[in-house]
């Protein structure tokens, strides 16, 4: 199950269309960092409107992810959550902390190119 | 009442329970934040099989019942069992090295929890949700 990592100019693009099992999540992590450095890429948002259940090993990966993709020295923004999908991560005790996200993948975009912007001035 | 029981034996069977838990709640006519509940606390119930017991059954039913709707989710398995329920009912439990957001994140998300574990005797979980309706 892999999932495709679209270039624009020094951005990525991805989403997540489809239920991912733990072993695929896994992969999904490793192929974003793979693809970050492997495109010298500024930033990746990752769009995951179609994910309806986001339980708390999916939410550790996409937190991790996030974390992992600034430490390489590049910027990540997580887009499209589902408002039951908060409802629940909320209601379990999970939050996503230190990731920015955004309500949808153009608001994403917006986001992603103003942490560029800041990165490079400071 | 439905009855649809699943066999829990890898990874994809995770996901598997987990839309026809949320396929059940949809046709019960639970909103959607209901739905969310249920199918996120069977991932979370599931993960635990494979992670301890290796395999295991989840048995669905749907109820219809004059004024209220439920959906009740029995997750159970032969495994090694939990030794002190109340430890790891506690938040920030985790004797895998995972998150520690099990068993306290899924009582927190549904209004039915109950649990039955012996060492050594596997662990049964049954968790539901309903839903009233106004007539």
């Amino acid at each position: 199950m892999k999932i495709p990592i679209l270039k624009q100019g020094d951005i990525l693009m991805t989403s997540i269309q489809v239920e991912l099992s733990d072993q695929d999540a896994l992969d999904f992590q490793n192929d974003v960092l793979e693809e970050v450095l492997r495109a010298e890429a500024s930033g990746i948002v990752i769009d995951i409107t179609a994910l309806d259940v986001v339980d708390s090993f999916m939410a550790r990966i996409l937190n991790d992810t996030a974390n992992m993709v600034r430490m390489l020295g590049t910027e990540c923004v997580i887009a499209g959550m589902r408002p039951a999908v908060a409802l629940t991560l909320v209601e379990m005790g999970r939050k996503l902390i230190g990731v920015e996200m955004t309500l949808n993948l153009e608001q994403g975009i917006d986001r992603l190119r103003k942490l560029i912007e800041e990165r490079g001035a400071s | 009442m439905d009855t649809a029981v699943i066999q829990i034996d890898g990874l994809a069977d995770i996901i598997r329970a987990r839309q026809s838990v949320r396929d059940t709640a949809h046709a019960l006519g639970m909103t959607l934040a209901d739905q969310t509940r249920i199918a996120t606390s069977v991932s979370e119930l599931t993960r635990n099989i494979i992670q301890y017991a290796g395999k295991g059954t989840v048995t669905i039913t749907g109820e219809k019942n004059k004024g209220y709707v439920r959906i009740r989710v029995v997750v159970s398995d032969n495994g090694p069992g939990i030794a002190d329920i109340e430890e790891a009912l506690g938040d920030g439990f985790s004797t895998s090295g995972g998150l520690g957001m099990g068993l306290p994140g899924v009582k927190r998300l549904v209004e039915d929890f109950e649990i039955k574990s012996r060492p050594g005797h596997g662990t049964t979980v049954s968790i539901a949700v309903s839903r009233r309706l106004w007539v």
